[in-house]
């Protein structure tokens, strides 16, 4: 499936921000976990790793056994490994910090571990014995990807339908490529539906080629994990100017494909989010040279983690803060976005009359949040939707008999490693649910 | 400034660090480069028919990541000409002669130890140290530990050694024996100045689980070798104190076994050492390891008020008691300082599952309670403690578990007071 990649995607370009470890290195980082009992770091991973477990592994040498550990608790370990924002979670509990030393590792860790395990062609997990039940998954991240690896464990069968051609969701299509890229997205995919039994079918858009009420027919269970929609605009004047973008998109593109930014000179990045951090990052190792965000809150309350924003600064990224675009301006000769005109904004986020402010910009990437997709099952009775999310109980089952929901369709956009765990407790309630079936 | 002038058996030297007969005193250059490090004396590698040696030599145990934790080796004695060693021990005497260079011997007839003994105290040797412990290969040929194994071969080849050496001889003492005392007593009667130990201890050090070969690996064999470094240390601490403490012993003791710096010496003198010897450490960290040797010494002495080594040297003797001296009415509990608790709770996995069952994460009934404003500070159950140590032991902040000694209102009455006197003994705890 990697072929199926472009060679030249724009994304290629890019180092991991945190390299791989050499044997030399993880057995030296392993050996200093403490082994603690009922450990804060597993506890703090959404889904509950044996973290402790997995490093006395490496430190004996036992690398493929804390490969089986991680990928036990959690089947995207390898994507999780790179992607999770370790530093607020796992690493963040590490009772290391209360010692004033520095916290283990974990994830890298774990990339050691899942890296050798999936470079080794190993396999862990088998397909149950077959239930004879059929479960529907609507999209293809990495939701859908855990419930239906979990599912087929129990011997389900499964079929995902992602609209997109590539599966992975947001794994292979929007995150930073100095964590993870999309060919290594794509590799664990092929590893996880390696265990057989999963149906995969692509570029196939639920609601429009295939009816929910076909799909809920034909299905003895349905997950909807379909995460997230188009960025959210922002409704002002000059948004249609070519430039102006929205950030997933334009993080898609550069992932899967090409991005121009050799003639970029200026780029304005709207928002104060994990998207708007990724996307100035980007912008500055694909090369512009100046990089702006705008985000209408101060640095101290923005809702990106500290540490992400710590290292865009170090890429040399700029902030203007608590400054609101109001219009997108173009010259005359209308070739696309020049000027970003915005007004400051007092603490309450209410502009201030008379503050205006323009900055050039010849690229402008809106990164305010992505549409919610929960609407999509609006038409089936008993799906309860909340602002745009799925709503569910703790386990991922929905109001509507046969239907259960996770990952940022259900929680309305948070990490892989949430997305991951929802899937999994899914899974366990499908299981749980079928067995209620066969039964009766 | 504290006096680190050292006098082992009439052996003088600068200060008590002096290299172990091994590998890095293998040559005049080497010591002489220790010497200028600031080492106060060395013990010559064995000197005798020299021999042939196989590659490989050495292996180390690795305890969660510590390299070399333990130590072997099937190295023998010397492999250079007694001519070279000699001609190389005259150089290095007359260029530090105020450091003590002790020349270790092992040869099998009488003649033989006439005619070595000559050659090294013209060479200018300060002191003899007889080898009768090696465990590998050299016993195999009647010497080394196999004549450390029979106090009456000891005795007597100790006796020949004095009678024709004119300065202080050592007898090197094997760990290879179930009681060291008789082989201390056996090396006095032959009249030794004094004895060192612990030579290395019989081991294989690991296996290559892939090939199913021993390690260190000699082509598709092995062969046992002797195990060394700090791994060994409490067993030599043991055999130093059994003779230091016995009553017909007596005479002075070179204390070796694992001693990896300046703390571990201070230990082996309290327990009746009068000089240190090092090999491995020396061999894993270089001869410089003992700039800190000698300033931690120093700092200790200042700190105790010791001006000279003989007021610390045997200083712990009297506390190595019978078990049965012990007191039985001391109590001690652990105490976890809130402060400094990390919360990892590797004391309540070590106490539930290696020792009493008394470290709980939270206070029985009160699941919510925070010390220090911290949720994970374990609780013990006092009323159950046994005072283990174990806890403490597997603490990673030093200091945060105390064992604290608890005034139970009980006389002190040891094991033999109760059965000979019948003095009281408080309750048991924890033995339900």
């Amino acid at each position: 499936m990697p072929s199926r990649l472009d060679a030249e995607r724009s994304e290629v370009v890019f180092e991991d921000y945190k390299g791989a470890y050499t044997p030399a290195q993880a057995v030296l980082e392993a050996n200093r976990c403490i082994y603690c009992s009922d450990a804060p770091c597993v506890q703090a991973c959404p889904t509950h790793i044996e973290i402790p477990e997995f490093i006395r592994k490496i430190s004996t040498g036992n690398v493929k056994g804390a490969a089986r550990t991680i990928f036990e608790a959690n089947i995207l370990g390898t994507s999780c490994a790179r992607v999770c924002p370790v530093e607020v979670l796992c690493v963040g509990d590490c009772v290391y910090n209360e010692l004033g030393v520095p916290p283990i590792q974990i994830g890298k860790l774990q990339r050691y571990a899942t890296d050798a395990a999936l470079a080794g062609g190993e396999r862990f997990f088998e397909a149950g014995t077959e239930s004879g039940k059929r479960v529907a998954l609507i999209g293809g991240g990495p939701a859908s990807l855990a419930c239906a690896h979990e599912l087929r464990r129990l011997g389900h069968r499964c079929t995902i339908f992602e609209k997109r051609a590539v599966l992975g969701g947001l794994n292979t299509t929007g995150i930073a490529p100095h964590k993870l890229k999309a060919d290594t997205s794509v590799e664990e995919v092929d590893w996880i539906l390696g265990i057989g039994g999963i149906d995969v079918r692509a570029s196939v858009e639920v609601g429009k080629d295939v009816a929910l009420e076909a799909l809920e027919r034909e299905h003895d269970a349905v997950f909807f994990g379909a995460g997230l929609g188009a960025d959210t605009l922002m409704g002002i004047p000059g948004e249609e100017l070519a430039g102006v973008e929205g950030a997933v998109a334009w993080i898609e593109k550069m992932k899967l494909g090409r991005v121009a930014t050799g003639e970029v000179k200026r780029c304005v990045v709207v928002g104060g989010g994990n998207t708007a951090i990724d996307v100035v990052r980007e912008a500055r190792t694909l090369g512009i040279p100046e990089v702006t965000m705008v985000y209408r809150g101060t640095e101290p309350k923005m809702p990106g983690y500290a540490h992400e924003w710590k290292a865009a600064l170090g890429q040399g990224v700029r902030a203007e803060w608590q400054t609101l675009p109001v219009a997108f301006e173009g010259d005359a000769s209308g070739a696309g976005v020049k000027r970003v005109k915005c007004l400051r904004v007092d603490d309450a986020k209410r502009p201030i009359a008379g503050s205006e402010v323009t900055l050039e910009a010849d690229l402008v990437l809106l990164a305010i949040g992505q549409s919610k997709l929960g609407e999509l099952l609006a038409s089936l009775a008993g799906i309860e939707i909340a602002r745009g999310v799925v709503v569910t109980d703790a386990a991922g089952r929905t109001g509507r008999k046969k239907w259960f929901a996770g990952g940022d369709a259900k929680n309305g956009g948070k990490e892989v490693v949430n997305a991951a765990a929802e899937g999994m407790a899914a899974a366990r309630a499908i299981h749980a649910f079928l067995a209620g079936v066969g039964n009766a | 400034m504290p006096d680190l002038s050292t006098n082992c058996a009439g052996i003088r030297s600068p200060n008590p660090f002096w290299l172990a007969s091994a590998p890095p005193a293998n040559s005049g250059a080497q010591i002489q480069r220790a010497f200028d490090a600031g080492w106060g004396g060395a013990v010559w590698k064995t000197l005798g028919q020299p021999i042939q040696n196989v590659s490989s030599r050495f292996g180390g145990t690795t305890i969660r990541g510590v390299q070399a934790a333990g130590f072997n080796n099937i190295e023998l004695i010397t492999d250079r000409s007694l001519e070279t060693n000699f001609r190389e021990i005259y150089d290095t005497k007359k260029k530090y002669p105020k450091h003590a260079v002790v020349v270790s011997l092992m040869v099998e007839t009488r003649d033989e130890w006439r005619d070595i003994i000559k050659r090294s105290i013209d060479a200018g040797a300060d002191g003899l140290e007889l080898n009768f412990g090696c465990p590998h290969g050299m016993c195999e040929r009647g010497m080394g530990s196999a004549v450390g194994q029979e106090p009456r071969v000891n005795q007597e080849i100790t006796s020949w050694a004095v009678e024709y050496s004119t300065v202080p001889v050592l007898v090197k003492l094997t760990p290879n024996v179930s009681d060291i005392v008789p082989h201390g007593l056996a090396a006095k009667r032959g009249g030794a100045h004094g004895v060192s130990l612990i030579n290395t201890i019989k081991s294989i050090i690991s296996v290559d689980v892939d090939n199913f070969v021993l390690e260190p690996r000699v082509g598709s064999r092995s062969t046992n070798g002797g195990y060394c470094g700090a791994a060994v240390k409490p067993i030599a601490l043991h055999m130093v104190a059994s003779l230091a403490r016995h009553k017909d012993f007596g005479i002075p003791i070179s204390g070796i076994g694992g001693i990896s710096n300046w703390r571990d010496a201070v230990e082996f003198m309290l327990l009746g050492s009068s000089s240190v010897q090092v090999c491995t450490e020396v061999m894993l960290r270089g001869y410089r390891v003992v700039g800190d040797m000698i300033e931690g010494l120093e700092e200790y002495m200042r700190t105790h008020g010791f001006e000279t080594l003989d007021q610390l040297i045997g200083k712990a003797i009297p506390s190595y008691s019978e078990w049965g001296d012990l007191d039985l009415n001391y109590e001690t509990v652990a105490k976890i300082d809130a402060k400094s608790c990390i919360g990892c709770q590797a004391c309540v996995v070590a106490c539930m599952d290696g020792a009493h069952q008394c470290i709980f994460p939270q206070k029985p009934g009160d699941e919510a309670h925070v010390v220090e404003g911290k949720p994970r500070v374990p609780w013990i159950d006092e009323s159950e403690c046994v005072g283990c140590n174990l806890c403490k032991i597997v603490c990673p902040v030093p200091g945060c578990i105390d064992m604290v000694a608890v005034e139970n209102g009980f006389k002190p009455a040891t094991w033999n007071q109760h059965v000979h006197e019948g003095a009281q003994l408080r309750p048991k705890k924890g033995a339900h």
